[in-house]
């Protein structure tokens, strides 16, 4: 197909800036409808215990209150929601070993409260302010329970249980195995043994989470608006769990103000709200508040690894045995997710002959715990790049040299790792040259002899200046599937819609991109609808760095069988073979003459049903396909970060000089919006290696209820970043593409960590877990410890 | 509880009277009762800075405001600024410069830049950084924000106020850590 110009590859402007610069844009607490009622929670003051009473008589009096609920009071009619949204697939489960036995969660407190901040009753009233003013007349008594605070106390067999039915609090156990490790450790030359804790922390988009639900029942329909990255699951939930068909349920993403993860899964509030609109006929709202967001919204990481590695005297690896321990909170919605992709990513861009991993996976009476940018990644990739350092150490070599010896090369390519991925497939890496990345981003700090002499340099001034390392890779578009549907409008614009939600990845711009290629248009003839149901039946919505791969080709697949069709319907018109033709600047063409062409428009005209249309007999009404890419498994994108850290002696706080990544997410489709992606992910990076950190007390009572106590980096806190894109395109999809939205997040903690050691190396400091303290810092410089636990 | 105020508050340019709550929030005023939605609100307690409006001419946070604290003021919001095209240049930098995602902050972000460049024609670079740290982005690692703020200060951009005798404000007093 010849088109004037290819709009993949190109920086072109978004569609979506617009309104977002003018205050046109529309998010869910933006909308109001006729006659809304307002809603507010109460929630749990206590982490653990057993409900005894609670009186809703006053709050049922109070002005403007039209309904209260309990959890007691809604048991008859609405179920829990699942706790494990996104089932493992059967060919996971026949390839690792597992043990599964996830609790679902309840959609009000039943009986016992699970976490500070669980929702116990709700509130729908005339106005927000008139909920909340009832919310504080409502009377709970609780007996508190010992509460499960922790990893530790979950593995106690003397604890109490966060879930009386089961058996413990271990609630998954996942093993996966290549080689012997045990056999390898026990005759490897060397070998090191460490503890690793990455913190619980979280993504914190700047719009918090909200839902509106209208019920119209003269249709028997609900229409959800709900912040969410999976439109597709939130209905499904709803559809379920009020007994509707899911052909009457449309939920619609407006536009999300962020969503990292914490919106990728379906929240009892989407549920409990769809609810009340039907039980009360009225639309009803719910905007949540940051305290509720940091109250109730999934956290994510927290997890310890047991881990031990041996290696030979020239550092090569020659087995890894990792233990880990994940604490999910209370309720883990997106099941295994996680500690799964912790367990495929541990080994990185690094050939190693043995592997061992077992996740444990328990839960805890704390905020549950869900995937956030780069979901289990981030966990593993802080072991094993921490590893790397240390066996570095040990043998006196640079940790540069150490990765380039264990480093798959490109000769490799494709290099078949040996254990399975998420969706039960083999892990196979698809390309790419894992040595060069990592030698480019020590060059873009000026090249490792430099470094060294620089770091001399300052020791000698009493200066501390480190470099660090980060490097990984990352399974991305994931299955199981996204479709598209391609349809000629009668304007002749080209209508896309996919089930991927865009939540400011630029969604509406990429896809334009795409389809404009396909169809010889410029992205400002195709329209795209993402985030909604209503427009596409079947989808997944956008998780998983998933959506520029799959929901692309989906696009690619239905503009291709779609093509066909109006190159057929316009020969039929033309009197041509439809071989003849080519489209060209939205027209369809005899190729040489192209004055004989017709417009899309005309072309959707002659398709239409009924009188005075234009095709032949044989060929069905309607310019409409939809297709379904379902990737065969995942695209590895891979990466190396690299940092140049200074320590400030006075404060102990690490300041960054300069941050580099060097990143292959294969074929770009628009380079400055892969730009944005990979330095946002960089920010939150940094935020989690250094600031952010979801803080407890011994009572599992949170102490970082907002964001005076939750630090999240502003422009201040963010050193430069240079990035360097390398572009092997993935052999798994015809435009090449690798999913990027996670990467930039996944090793920033690490390098943070591996740039703090290597300029503390005379005071022999060492990281084990996150986040960089400064404390520490301190601690190690005036030589009170040599190393950080 | 339930007793209302009468406020006159001059909200982009149209003066009016309003019958608010004592403890209406300015925010709540300003998007339900007016419907000006394109000031948002992500914490409540004053941190984030999506809710940045101009009172008086100068940067504020309206969720932390209460409605009737405006009797009297004139408020600038995203909507009244788009219109009036002052900030025009500024979000055609914002386009080109990449500096928005999810676009959440971004009327805040374009708010505090304007705040910004009127009060001090030629900011630093660590100006620039510090006074755009009254609002959070966790969209964009602030680079491509920095950037188009960057320009607009090299183009002269944003007019400065034509009632400036001296600058309001200054950067540091309003970063969020400062």
């Amino acid at each position: 197909m010849k088109s004037a110009e290819r709009y993949v590859g190109r920086s072109v402007p978004r569609k979506e800036d617009e309104r977002l610069l003018s205050g046109a844009g529309m998010f869910v607490a933006d909308i109001v409808l006729p006659r809304m009622l307002h809603v507010a929670f109460v929630r749990s003051p206590v982490a653990h215990g057993r409900i005894k009473s609670i009186d809703t008589a006053q709050a049922r009096r109070a002005p403007g209150v039209v309904e209260v609920l309990t959890g007691e009071d809604i048991r008859p009619f609405l179920k829990p929601v699942p706790g494990m949204q996104n089932r493992p697939p059967k060919r996971w489960r026949e390839a690792v070993e597992h043990d599964i036995n996830i609790p679902d969660q309840p959609i009000l407190a039943t009986g016992k409260v699970r976490y500070a901040g669980e929702a116990l009753a709700v509130i729908a009233a005339e106005t927000r302010y008139l909920a909340e003013d009832a919310a504080e007349l409502i009377d709970v008594d609780i007996e508190p329970l010992q509460p499960v605070a922790g990893i530790d106390e979950a593995l106690a067999t003397t604890s109490s249980r966060v879930h009386d039915e089961l058996k413990s609090n271990v609630v998954a156990k996942l093993t996966v195995r290549k080689g012997d490790a045990e056999a390898a450790l026990a005759s490897a030359p060397r070998k090191i043994r460490h503890v690793f804790y990455n913190h619980r922390y979280l993504a914190m988009p700047i719009e918090c989470r909200g839902v509106v639900a209208q019920y119209e029942k003269h249709v028997d329909s609900m229409t959800v608006w709900s912040s969410t990255q999976v439109v597709h699951w939130v209905r499904r939930e709803i559809a379920a769990r009020l007994g509707l068909p899911e052909a009457r349920v449309r939920c619609i993403a407006p536009d999300v103000g962020g969503g990292f993860g914490v919106k990728g899964h379906v929240y009892p509030e989407d549920v409990l709200i769809s609810f009340l609109a039907r039980r009360l006929g009225r639309p009803v709202k719910w905007t949540e508040d940051r305290y509720e967001h940091l109250l109730n919204s999934t956290h994510a990481r927290d997890d310890r690894h047991d881990v031990e590695v041996g290696f030979d005297a020239d550092g090569r690896i020659t087995a890894i045995r990792d233990r880990f321990v994940k604490d999910s909170g209370a309720y883990t919605p997106v099941g295994v997710g996680a500690p799964s992709n912790t367990i495929a990513h541990m080994l990185g861009p690094y050939h190693v002959p043995n592997y061992e991993a077992t996740a444990t996976i328990v839960v805890t009476n704390k905020t549950p715990n869900a995937p956030y940018r780069g979901s289990g990644r981030p966990e593993g990739v802080f072991v094993t790049e921490r590893l790397m350092d240390l066996v570095a150490r040990e043998l006196g070599l640079d940790p540069v040299e150490v990765r380039l010896r264990n480093m798959v090369p490109p000769e490799k390519m494709p290099y078949s790792v040996g254990i399975p991925y998420r969706d039960g497939v083999p892990v196979v890496y698809d390309g790419g040259d894992y040595p060069g990345a990592l030698r480019k981003a020590v060059d873009a700090l000026g090249g490792l002899a430099q470094i060294r002499e620089r770091q001399r340099e300052a020791w000698k001034q009493g200066r501390y200046l480190g470099l660090g390392v980060g490097c990984y890779v990352e399974g991305t578009g994931a299955g199981p599937f996204e479709g598209a549907t391609v349809r000629i409008d009668p304007s002749g614009t080209v209508f896309v819609a996919t089930g991927a939600c865009a939540q400011g990845q630029g969604h509406q711009t990429v896809f334009a991109q795409v389809a404009a290629d396909e169809w010889g248009v410029t992205p400002d003839n195709v329209s795209v609808s993402i985030s909604d149901t209503g427009t596409i039946a079947l989808g997944y919505g956008t998780i998983a760095s998933r959506s520029a791969v799959n929901s692309s080709s989906a696009i690619r697949m239905a503009s291709a069988t779609l093509r066909r069709k109006v190159l057929a319907l316009a020969g039929h018109i033309l009197e041509c073979s439809a071989e003849d033709l080519e489209l060209r600047d939205g027209r369809v063409a005899v190729k040489g003459v192209p004055k004989l062409s017709l417009s899309l428009a005309e072309i959707a005209q002659a398709a239409r049903p009924g009188w005075d249309g234009g095709r032949p007999s044989d060929m069905s009404a309607g310019l409409e396909v939809t297709e379904y890419f379902e990737p065969p498994t995942v695209t590895w994108a891979y990466a190396s970060h690299a940092a140049l850290v200074e320590i400030d002696v006075a404060t102990g706080a690490p300041r960054i000089l300069k941050y580099v990544v060097v990143h292959d997410a294969g074929v770009l489709i628009n380079p400055r919006l892969a730009d944005g992606q990979i330095i946002g992910g960089v920010c939150q990076g940094i935020g989690g290696g250094l600031l952010e950190e979801v803080v407890y007390d011994e009572n599992a009572q949170l102490l970082t209820g907002s964001l005076m106590d939750y630090l999240i980096p502003s422009a201040s806190e963010m050193p430069p970043v240079e990035l360097v894109h390398l572009e092997t395109p993935s052999p798994l999809n015809e435009l090449g593409v690798k999913g990027l939205g996670e990467g930039g997040a996944i090793a920033p903690p690490v390098v943070i960590a591996n740039a703090v050691c290597d300029a503390l190396r005379p005071v022999g400091f060492e990281v084990f877990s996150t986040p960089v303290h400064r404390s520490k810092i301190i601690r190690a410089l005036n030589g009170r410890s040599g190393s950080a636990s | 509880m339930s007793k209302q105020h009468t406020i006159t508050v001059e909200i982009n340019g149209v003066s009016g009277q309003y019958q608010v709550e004592a403890r209406r929030l300015l925010s709540d005023f300003i998007r339900e009762d007016l419907g000006l939605t394109g000031t948002h609100v992500g914490c409540e307690h004053g941190i984030c800075g999506a809710c940045t409006i101009l009172f008086n001419g100068e940067a504020a946070r309206s969720c932390i405001m209460f409605a009737v604290q405006a009797d009297g003021a004139r408020i600038q919001t995203i909507e009244g600024l788009s219109q009036s095209g002052e900030i025009g240049r500024l979000q055609a930098l914002f386009a080109e410069k990449h500096a928005l995602q999810c676009g959440f902050c971004t009327p805040a972000m374009l708010i505090t830049a304007y705040d910004l460049l009127r009060a001090h024609a030629s900011p630093s670079d660590a100006e620039i950084r510090e006074g755009m740290s009254a609002a959070l982005c966790r969209c964009t690692g602030y680079d491509g924000i920095i950037k188009a703020v960057t320009q607009a200060a090299k183009e002269n951009a944003v007019a400065a106020p034509a009632d400036a005798g001296q600058p309001h404000g200054s950067c540091s007093g309003k970063g969020r850590r400062a």
